[in-house]
């Protein structure tokens, strides 16, 4: 009998992945402080204003470069398959938990896809524009239009950001199974089956070596 | 005391104190009176007691070269040739506008480092200035200074701590020529005609007076002899405004993706509440028998447990 668990994540890439979480979370805090006056508040989190003002770029700075870390480990399972686009077509259903219809999907799921080049982009974008912005260092390298800009873009690319973890924080209070995968690193079987099942096959291919793996289309 | 004449208030989205009703004041620079003497400079600078780090000379008049934390107000100089071929040289005092719709204000995120009074004057609480240069970036006329020493925004406070007391600014009260001159808007404003009725007269057809509709006009307002083109007296704007991309940045588009970001988690928790978490029964996987023995019976599906055939 075989009912071993598959390990998602390694040890290393949970590390990154949740140094990249809370430096997240940190650099979000604080951006929002900064965002709306509504939220200002936030600030006394960090300290007040100036505290909140001298940490956020460098916080923000840590995130991108862990956030690369998890790029390099990670971009290549991220690359679009042809049934991603069956995927993307019948999403309507797998947000209804229906699974009549939908294909099999790899390690990652295309909205898991789309949402890490929305992240891979809003960090460029975010790391470009707060250099630009980041008075104490850079800013009287750049003209008055560019610093305006680079304000804009900043705001934009982080609400983008922010959204977007909004959406990936609660895929992973949805599906159950997905947060552990993150914490502990193991799923189960029959969650890889249900949801990554192509990576299923994939993974356990070594067990059942005549078993073809037919990634459809 | 509490101030009772804040008609707006950085990052504030109710209504500050604003009960005291006051007129509005201006600063009148004529700049057809300009001597370029510079003891403008030097009263702000003993006023305010700010003493800035001697420069360079780079070849021009201006001196220090830029407006700085310690440099509130700066005579700029400017030569030009007019078409007749004849130099000009136009001497323009450059400082904060004290706009009545201010970009600094607008941009700033801190509650209450950027005030606007009742009677026009803008003034910057460095106790509440974060430092983060916001100000810059709205203000169209590129005035606030962030000081390398304590790093929050500086400018000009139109002597704010002297208006409050009835004294006229210190740059005001020092003018040889009297080309600095200060009272309410209207009086100014009245003030100014005269003189474009006078300067017209002699000769000046462009003569007029500069207070730029775009920002709402200002509490520093200029004469100029060439009213046409401000631009020539050393890049003040033509026709000032906030710029699109700080009223994109800080207009309507905060509050609404707040309200975005709100409804996204509501979103979410209602999915949940309607929808359901995506559980996995674990008995969806049948249990496998030992691969071994599955290999030697290649009609068992074993993980198929619908027997669809897959292409």
């Amino acid at each position: 009998m075989i009912r071993r668990q598959i390990l998602r994540y390694t040890p290393n890439q949970r590390t990154n992945h949740w140094l990249v979480a809370i430096f997240f979370l940190m650099a979000a805090l604080s951006g929002l402080a900064l965002f709306h006056p509504a939220l200002f508040w936030l600030s006394n989190l960090f300290g007040g204003g100036p505290w909140t003002r001298i940490l956020h770029p460098f916080m923000g700075v840590v995130m991108f470069v862990l956030f690369l870390g998890l790029v390099i480990q990670f971009f290549r399972a991220n690359f679009f398959i042809s049934n991603d686009r069956l995927w993307l077509r019948r999403v309507g259903r797998v947000i209804q938990n229906e699974e009549e219809g939908v294909p099999p999907i790899g390690k990652y799921n295309p909205g898991q896809k789309l949402l890490f080049w929305t992240l891979l982009l809003c960090m460029l974008v975010l790391l470009f524009s707060g250099l630009v912005i980041w008075r104490a260092y850079f800013s009287e390298y750049f003209g008055i239009t560019a610093i305006r800009w680079a304000m804009l873009l900043h705001a934009l690319a982080g609400f983008v950001l922010v959204l977007s973890i909004i959406v990936h924080i609660y895929a992973g209070i949805w599906i159950k199974g997905s947060v552990s995968a993150m914490v502990h690193g193991w799923v189960s079987r029959a969650w890889a089956r249900k949801h990554h099942e192509l990576w299923y096959r994939e993974v356990t291919r070594d067990e059942h070596p005549e078993r073809p793996i037919s990634k459809k289309g | 005391m509490a101030s009772q004449d804040i008609i707006a208030r950085s990052a504030t989205t109710t209504v500050s104190p604003s009960v005291r009703n006051q007129e509005e004041v201006a600063k009148l620079i004529d700049t057809t009176k300009c001597i370029g003497c510079k003891a403008c400079q030097v009263a702000c600078s003993e006023w305010n007691e700010l003493r800035d780090d001697v420069g360079h000379n780079l070849g021009t008049y201006d001196n220090p070269q830029d407006l700085s934390a310690e440099t509130w107000t700066l005579m700029r100089f400017t030569e030009h040739e007019t078409d007749a071929g004849n130099l000009e040289w136009l001497i323009r005092k450059d400082g904060c506008m004290h706009c009545a719709e201010p970009g600094c204000l607008a941009a700033c995120p801190s509650p209450g480092a950027i005030i606007k009074h009742a009677n026009g004057i803008v003034d910057f609480d460095q106790d509440h200035c974060i430092g983060c240069g916001y100000c810059i970036t709205g203000c169209p006329f590129d005035i606030p200074r962030i000081s390398q020493k304590d790093h929050k925004a500086y400018k000009c406070t139109l002597c704010s701590d002297r208006v409050a007391v009835g004294l006229e600014p210190a740059c005001v009260k020092t003018c040889p020529t009297g080309a600095i001159v200060f009272g309410t808007k209207d009086d100014m404003k009245e003030h100014a005609a005269e003189r474009i009725v006078d300067l017209k007269s002699r000769g000046f057809a462009n003569v007029g007076l500069y207070d730029p509709e775009g920002v709402g006009g200002t509490h520093v307002m200029y004469v100029l002899h060439h009213a046409d083109t401000p631009v020539l007296y050393a890049g003040l704007p033509n026709s000032p405004t906030i710029s699109p991309l700080v009223e994109l940045w800080k207009g309507v588009s905060k509050p609404l993706g707040l309200l975005a970001m709100g409804l996204a988690v509501l979103a979410g928790f209602f999915h949940y509440v309607r929808i359901g978490p995506q559980l996995v029964e674990e008995d969806e996987l049948p249990i496998l028998k030992d691969p071994a023995v599955h290999e030697v019976d290649p009609a068992v599906h074993t993980f198929d447990p619908r027997g669809e055939d897959r292409p």
